[in-house]
């Protein structure tokens, strides 16, 4: 991906910063991935994925268990430099068990990727470019009339911000478990679905 | 030549507020207007979110009432999934619809109003607050600050914190009491008896030295609406409307609060941000109501706990024949009772083993477009109407909060006051610390009625005929 830009290190000998996701590891690489200057652009870049969308904390279902915020705190983020945004996102509520608030999206896409590479139903995708980037379901239509869905909800669990949520849920009652993902990937090859 | 005063800003209220009098040519007072000047637009921006979400959204209304709207917006939530919650989870809900009584009501006598009464209405602006009465009477100070930290730890110790907690859900509520917690509670409770007995002995005290108050205070005939259980009594989260007169008569009973709309209507005017309810079936204005404790206090036949009941028999002696206690000096008095009759309700509860239970949540879909929430805020009868999309995502949001519904009585009560004391174009002092004290009694909060927030100054103005402004005076 290499597009949010959070993942940034220094690496001896290149003058600029790379995002890690995207720098394949070399024999003898050196690599810095907390400095100052890190911190400056990660807080930088936090306070911009802020100001793109309406994140409101105090009234979010993620309040609380939202890697978005945790990362604002641990990085010290206590202002944002940037105007608001304030784009005019809608919520999708026709799923009869998930909602999706584009409002809280950072357009990660780990919810596309969890749903082509791990559940295989394809479902999510993304469309537009640019801020008019947006996650959509099949041929961009209400994710309740999907006929892909699974109802699986692996999206949900891997949604880092509130953006993907169980129906119904309050400020703050979205905790997610994404060890339940790590296991439906791995579980096989470590063998933990045999009992000792 | 016809004048009008303006009074901007007013303080130790909860929001922004302005006040216009209107002279005539004869130079006596002929109007006046409490004009809320802030605007939030709550209603118009939660359009387009689940209704799950408005039990967090909506508290944000306000900071010293936010449980107030938690529950309503909760409320409105079950109407729409259609369900009966728990029933530990409605005892859960009352418990901390108690707290809030009790910490928002200490906060308006012993905070807000009683610095006027104790320290004087002549006391300079400076020195009559609650950093005053500290200075003059500490102990007071003290105990009522301490009643208010026990209604704040109710809130606390159910929903994890003391300002907006995210407890109440649609369906119920999301935690039951702790042992711990209910011991904690109860620790507090010789505590909070003992400073509402000082403020009883204390506000008789007032009475007897404040009987000019009392008569010019917002004393006047309207109708008083609260809501009341099966047997006419207090309720507080629960139960039917109620309208009575001021000669004590019930003209409306049992009313469905889910169908308010059908014998209440808002009236908007083009000098305040407050909508102003009145009763339909009578119009406007003539269909003006006043809600809240004194309201709440005239409606009910009976308290319902046993110390607070001895003190309503004496509350309904004040009415002398009427069957209607009509001077809104008395909210406070009526404050003090609900005071009383919380506490009462708290010690009552923390007995019940349903404040342990696990069955706290019921669980549906959308079944039903609209859902009315309402519930007796501390200020008085809180409407939350909720109209939704087949997904749960709000088309349309009304919220009718009782400072709203006393905006007609607050202009009388402020025009009542004016008359007393203003004579010629100006301003006097004394009427200014008075008009101030009228608007308190009501504890309003232009923060919820305007879903507004700022600090609370005051400005006055005094309007001629012609709509010259011929005296201002403004403090803030």
């Amino acid at each position: 991906m290499g597009a949010c830009r959070l993942c940034l290190v220094e690496v001896a000998g290149i003058p600029k910063l790379l995002p890690a996701c995207t720098t394949k590891v070399r024999e003898g690489m050196e690599v810095q991935t907390n400095s100052e200057r890190l911190r400056k652009y990660r807080r930088m870049t936090l306070e911009l994925l802020f100001a793109e969308r309406n994140h409101v904390c105090a009234v979010c279902v993620a309040n609380g268990h939202c890697e978005l915020q945790t990362l604002a705190y641990s990085q010290g983020m206590d202002h944002v430099r940037y105007d608001y945004r304030f784009p005019k996102w809608e919520v999708d509520d026709t799923h009869p068990l998930f909602g999706m608030d584009h409002n809280r999206c950072i357009l990660c896409s780990r919810c596309v990727r969890v749903c082509w590479h791990i559940e295989g139903a394809g479902t999510k995708n993304v469309s537009g470019r640019g801020a008019k980037a947006r996650i959509i379901s099949d041929l961009n239509q209400p994710w309740g009339t999907s006929d892909t869905c699974t109802k699986c909800g692996k999206c949900v669990m891997s949604c880092p911000t509130g953006a993907l949520f169980n129906k119904g849920s309050t400020v703050g009652e979205m905790e997610r478990d994404r060890g339940k993902l790590e296991f439906i990937v791995t579980a096989r090859e470590k063998k933990q679905w045999i009992a000792e | 030549m016809a004048q009008r005063i303006v009074i901007d800003p007013v303080t130790r209220i909860e929001g922004h507020a302005k006040i216009s009098i209107f002279i005539d040519d004869a130079g006596n007072v002929s109007d006046a207007e409490f004009h809320v000047v802030e605007f939030r637009g709550f209603e118009k921006f939660c359009e387009g979110r689940p209704f799950s979400e408005m039990p967090g959204i909506t508290p944000r209304i306000c900071g010293i009432c936010p449980v107030s709207h938690l529950l309503t917006a909760a409320k409105a939530g079950d109407a729409i999934m259609a369900v009966n919650i728990p029933p530990a989870a409605d005892k859960l809900r009352r418990l901390m619809n108690l707290g809030q009584m009790i910490q928002s009501h200490a906060l308006s006598f012993f905070h807000l109003s009683a610095p006027d009464f104790l320290l004087g209405w002549d006391t300079p602006q400076a020195k009559r607050n609650v950093f005053g009465l500290i200075a003059s009477n500490a102990d007071l100070a003290r105990a009522g600050i301490r009643l208010r930290q026990f209604g704040q730890e109710v809130i606390q110790i159910l929903g994890g914190q003391k300002i907006h907690p995210a407890w109440a859900v649609p369906g119920g509520v999301r935690s039951a009491l702790t042992e711990e917690g209910r011991d904690r509670i109860r620790a507090w409770l010789p505590e909070a008896y003992a400073t509402t007995k000082i403020a009883f002995d204390l506000f008789k005290k007032v009475l007897e030295t404040h009987k000019k108050e009392v008569e010019i205070f917002g004393n006047f005939p309207s109708l008083f609406m609260g809501l009341v259980d099966a047997d006419g009594g207090w309720e507080h989260h629960g139960g039917k409307l109620r309208f009575t007169d001021s000669s004590g008569s019930i003209i409306a009973d049992q009313l469905d609060p889910q169908k308010y709309y059908e014998y209440i209507g808002e009236s908007v005017q083009a000098s305040s941000y407050l909508k102003s309810p009145y009763y339909s079936p009578l119009g406007f204005p003539d269909g003006m109501y006043r809600v809240g404790p004194l309201a709440r206090l005239n409606v009910a036949e009976q308290m319902g706990t046993p110390k607070a009941d001895a003190e309503l028999k004496k509350f309904k002696k004040l009415t002398r024949g009427r069957n209607a206690v009509t001077s809104s000096f008395h909210y406070h008095y009526a404050r003090l009772i609900e005071i009383l009759t919380s506490i009462e309700r708290v010690e009552a509860y923390l007995d019940d083993p349903d404040m342990l239970s696990e069955d706290l949540r019921a669980d549906a879909g959308i079944n039903s477009l609209r859902g009315v929430g309402v519930s007796e805020a501390p200020r008085g009868t809180l409407f939350h109407d909720y109209t939704v999309d087949r997904d749960g995502l709000l088309k349309k949001v009304n919220l009718i909060v009782a400072t709203g519904q006393n905006n007609l009585a607050m202009n009388q009560t402020v025009a009542q006051i004016a008359r007393h004391y203003v004579r010629g174009d100006k301003i006097p002092e004394p009427m200014l610390n008075r008009v101030e004290h009228g608007i308190r009694c009501y504890d309003p909060c232009l923060s919820c009625s305007t879903h507004a927030v700022g600090q609370m100054p005051l400005h006055v103005q005094l309007i001629g005929p012609g709509g010259t402004v011929l005296h201002e005076v403004a403090r803030g």
